[in-house]
């Protein structure tokens, strides 16, 4: 378990490695430095002032230095200049995660609860037509844009209603609907998934050796059909992070939240490629964290996982 | 046309009490004909009866109506159903919880995919007593010591370590002894024992049955024993019953079955189990055939090897977990003969089979194919050598692309090697597909609308359809059942001769070896431990373990009853 533990780490420390490297590398395809793009934005820049800003961020140095130097400013926390906001990096970013983290915490957890919540009723329910509407939700839920409900859910309850601000005054309300909003954007791929590995996990010849038991419905569903599924479900949570940070970034806007979604939009506006460069890479490592602990948690779950990895498994037993 | 014959046995026993009593059962799926069409079957206490039946004869169908587990849209349609006077056709979900488990227990078919493989032993085998709570079990330690008591009781070694333990790490033979514990936990009246061995090598299922039977003993448990082998009814009930078509056509004590079947298709059943062709008698009739009256002595040795080994040696792993999968092998198989592999799983078989057909390469050692030496064959050549050398594997069922048809599959090989025009490989797909004996409708087919038979029948096509002399046939009967098996072995016969085919045959099923084969190869551990004519080896085993493992091969009671014709 130990060995396989450290695999695994050890794996994700070499994806966030490769994102970065990828990310530099992207960046100087692009045909100018970060400087020269960031200054054009506006009107053709004046040479010496370009030259000077390059000096001052190190992008004069030869390209194996930029890499390494900003490599190793990872290290200490040091994610570069943010030249659009006149901030480092990590103060732009750390200034606004905060209300992105509060807005995609909440809403991962309402999806995982909602999936749950929908999949273990259609599963028990008895009663037909309950059961094909609950399946029906999740394709729904992904299928209609958050923008647009975000923009109706407005429109009812700020305008007509009067119920909600229109700008984020920590309210009750005003967290709440946009949470639910992206929640149940995010629950949709999770509760499809477990529909279909649920599916499976009953068409399996030991659920009717626990029947034959005297086990009741709902005993086999939670004590073994649940935990034989969830797997694949929690491979698709953690692909979700992808989801919660796009579906983020358009609710924010929606509901004119500050938040990472508001300065991905800033930094590409503006073209602050170092801003992007750090956002890409916060991505990348919400990511990989996320398939992390989702790798950890898989053994505890079901015990395959490390015979499956007998090099992993090793002589640890 | 139901045919009743009570056995004297059977009606002295009628004074008894009756714990399952069934009377003109119907079962219905859906809308088509009924399943189960007007069944009478009764039980008495401590009886062991075996339900008897090809595939589809509503074996599966009478157990599950009893254990009120019919799958998807299978109800009863009519008749009456009772266990111990309680009526169990109108029974409600939570009336049918309080009886399985507690009085009716169930083995089921396949061990391997019977237990959660999330959960531990332990956690599955006290579950029972969670779900039925009993007075003297309320305690974590006490449901776990008795679990392990029961574990004992059908002799798993360790038994505290194995509460501790998930399905994975287990064999197929200690799974199904779990899984017996677990049914016998709270002693039932009834026990329903699905197929409870099919899925084992012989050896390990005349293990499991010792334990099954002493303990049906013991606790004076009924058994309703299913399964599709005849031979292995006899040996283990003291009646049977024979179902064909959702119908009961014969229900009799054993020993009159046995030597005196009276409805067409018990004869079939019996003669099936029972039926001894010598390979010799066999290879004069080929001879006759090919026109030769007197057999030369030696003809054997005068027959080119169409596959000789020697020296063969496959090692897996490395270090301490280095183990000997096949170990100095050597055996030759003369052209247009058969020579059968026998053993126990893990014993080197298919191992061996692999190393032949070249799908792994040897550690030590040397193959020939047709008087070739393929030992070091690779790319290219290893395409050619499968045109002449071909496999047959286990399941039909997954050998066969689900999305193509049946004509698709057969001339896959022909597409492969670019050999023939469209309408050549056409002509050449129905002429094989007739002489497996195949409609040729079946062309235009897909997998999943051919019965189990039909599909072996379609692989073997293929083997054969890029000119192959020789087939290695992988425990390729197994999936069958018996009467299928037969059809498919006079198939193989009927192909040899006419071909002159070469067979290595792999199986566990040493019934099906002694019908099939000249030569029989016993393997143990790796090791090739003998090797004779088919008669030498079930005549006169000179070997330990041969001799165990014809012992553990089931139908001793028939071979008794019905001497060899």
């Amino acid at each position: 378990m130990a060995r396989y533990a450290l695999g695994r780490v050890g794996q994700a420390l070499i994806v966030i490695w490769l994102a970065y490297t990828v990310v530099f590398l992207s960046v100087q395809l692009l045909p100018s430095d970060p400087v020269t793009i960031f200054l054009s934005a506006d009107a053709a820049p004046d040479p010496a002032v370009v030259a000077a800003m390059q000096a001052q961020y190190g992008y004069d140095q030869p390209l194996i230095v930029q890499y390494l130097g900003q490599l190793a400013g990872l290290f200490v926390g040091d994610f570069g200049y943010a030249l659009s906001a006149g901030q480092t990096v990590v103060e732009r970013i750390g200034g606004v995660i905060g209300s992105t983290l509060e807005l995609a915490g909440w809403a991962f957890v309402f999806a995982v609860v909602l999936s749950f919540v929908l999949v273990s009723v259609a599963s028990l329910v008895k009663v037909r037509w309950v059961r094909a509407v609950l399946e029906a939700l999740p394709p729904l839920f992904s299928s209609v844009p958050v923008f647009w409900v975000g923009l109706i859910a407005l429109q009812v309850l700020s305008f007509q209603l009067g119920v909600m601000s229109i700008f984020p005054d920590g309210s009750f309300l005003s967290l709440t609907v946009p949470v639910v909003l992206l929640g149940a954007y995010v629950s949709a791929p999770i509760a499809q998934v477990l529909f279909k590995a649920i599916e499976q996990t009953y068409a399996q010849p030991f659920v009717d050796v626990l029947r034959a038991k005297g086990a009741s419905e709902t005993r086999i569903f939670f004590a073994h059909i649940l935990k034989n599924s969830v797997a694949p479900a929690f491979t698709v949570m953690a692909m979700a992070v992808g989801a919660l940070l796009a579906g983020s970034v358009i609710t924010e806007t929606v509901f004119s939240r500050s938040g990472l979604g508001q300065i991905v939009l800033q930094g590409v506006t503006a073209q602050d490629i170092p801003l992007v460069q750090g956002l890409v890479l916060i991505t990348a490592t919400a990511f990989v964290v996320f398939n992390l602990i989702v790798d950890l948690l898989h053994p505890l779950l079901d015990p395959r996982v490390l015979k499956a990895h007998p090099a992993a498994a090793g002589r640890t037993r | 046309m139901t045919i009743h014959t009570h056995s004297p046995a059977h009606t002295t026993a009628d004074s008894a009490p009756v714990l399952v009593d069934i009377q003109d059962l119907q079962v219905t799926y859906g809308d088509s004909s009924p399943a189960l069409d007007g069944v009478d079957l009764t039980i008495r206490p401590g009886e062991v009866v075996a339900l008897v039946g090809e595939s589809g004869s509503g074996k599966s169908t009478l157990t599950k109506a009893i254990i009120g587990l019919l799958s998807g849209s299978g109800r009863v349609t009519g008749g009456t159903l009772t266990f111990d006077g309680q009526d169990l056709v109108n029974a409600s979900t939570a009336e049918f919880r309080r009886v399985r488990g507690t009085r009716i227990g169930l083995v089921p078919q396949d061990p391997g995919a019977s237990l959660d493989p999330v959960r531990t032993i332990g956690y599955q085998l006290t579950e029972v007593f969670r779900i039925h709570p009993q007075k003297e079990l309320r305690s974590k330690e006490s449901q776990l010591a008795e679990a392990a008591r029961l574990l004992d009781l059908v002799g798993v070694d360790r038994p505290e370590q194995r509460l501790r333990q998930f399905p994975h790490e287990l064999s197929g033979g200690l799974k199904q002894r779990v899984l017996i514990a677990m049914a016998f936990a709270l002693k039932p009246d009834l026990l329903i024992a699905d197929e409870p061995t099919s899925a084992l090598d012989v050896t390990v299922q005349k293990r499991v049955l010792e334990v099954f039977d002493r303990l049906a003993k013991q606790t004076g448990t009924a058994v309703l024993f299913v399964t599709h082998d005849l031979a292995l009814a006899t040996d283990h009930a003291s009646r049977i019953v024979v179902l064909q078509n959702g119908r009961i056509v014969e229900d009799r004590d054993v020993r009159a079955i046995a030597t005196d079947p009276q409805h067409e298709y018990t004869k079939l059943l019996v003669d099936a189990a029972g039926q001894r062709t010598p390979a010799d008698d066999l290879l004069e009739r080929a001879l006759a055939a090919a026109g030769i009256k007197d057999p030369v002595p030696d003809l054997e040795a005068q027959l080119l090897p169409a596959v000789e080994v020697h020296g063969l040696t496959k090692v897996f792993g490395t270090g301490e977990a280095a183990r000997r999968a096949v170990d100095d092998v050597s055996f030759s198989v003369p052209a247009g003969t058969t020579f059968s592999l026998v053993g126990e799983s893990g014993s080197g078989k298919s191992t061996t089979a692999r190393l032949i057909l070249r799908l792994l390469h040897q550690d030590v050692g040397t193959v020939h194919v047709h008087g070739q030496d393929v030992s070091d064959l690779t790319g290219r050549q290893r395409r050619d050598l499968w045109k002449d050398l071909q496999l047959v594997y286990q399941n039909p069922d997954s050998a066969l692309d689900p999305r193509m048809s049946i004509e698709k599959i057969v001339s896959e090989p022909l597409d492969n090697h670019r050999i023939g025009t469209r309408a050549e490989r056409k002509a050449k797909v129905a002429e094989l597909l007739e002489q497996v004996n195949l409609p040729p409708r079946v062309a235009a087919a897909r997998p999943a609308e051919l019965s189990g038979g039909q599909r072996q029948r379609v692989a073997i096509a293929r083997a054969l359809v890029l000119g192959a002399r020789t087939i290695v046939l992988d425990e390729a009967l197994s999936a069958l059942d018996v009467l299928t098996q037969a059809q498919v072995l006079d198939l193989l016969d009927a192909l040899q001769r006419d071909l002159g085919l070469t067979y290595i045959f792999i199986s566990h099923d040493l019934h099906i070896v002694e019908q099939i084969s000249d030569r029989v190869g016993v393997m143990q551990a790796g090791r090739l431990v003998e090797s004779g004519t088919v008669r030498e080896i079930f005549d006169s085993p000179r070997e330990h373990h041969t001799q165990a493992l014809l012992a553990a091969n089931p139908g001793n009671l028939l071979r008794e009853l019905t001497p060899v014709h």
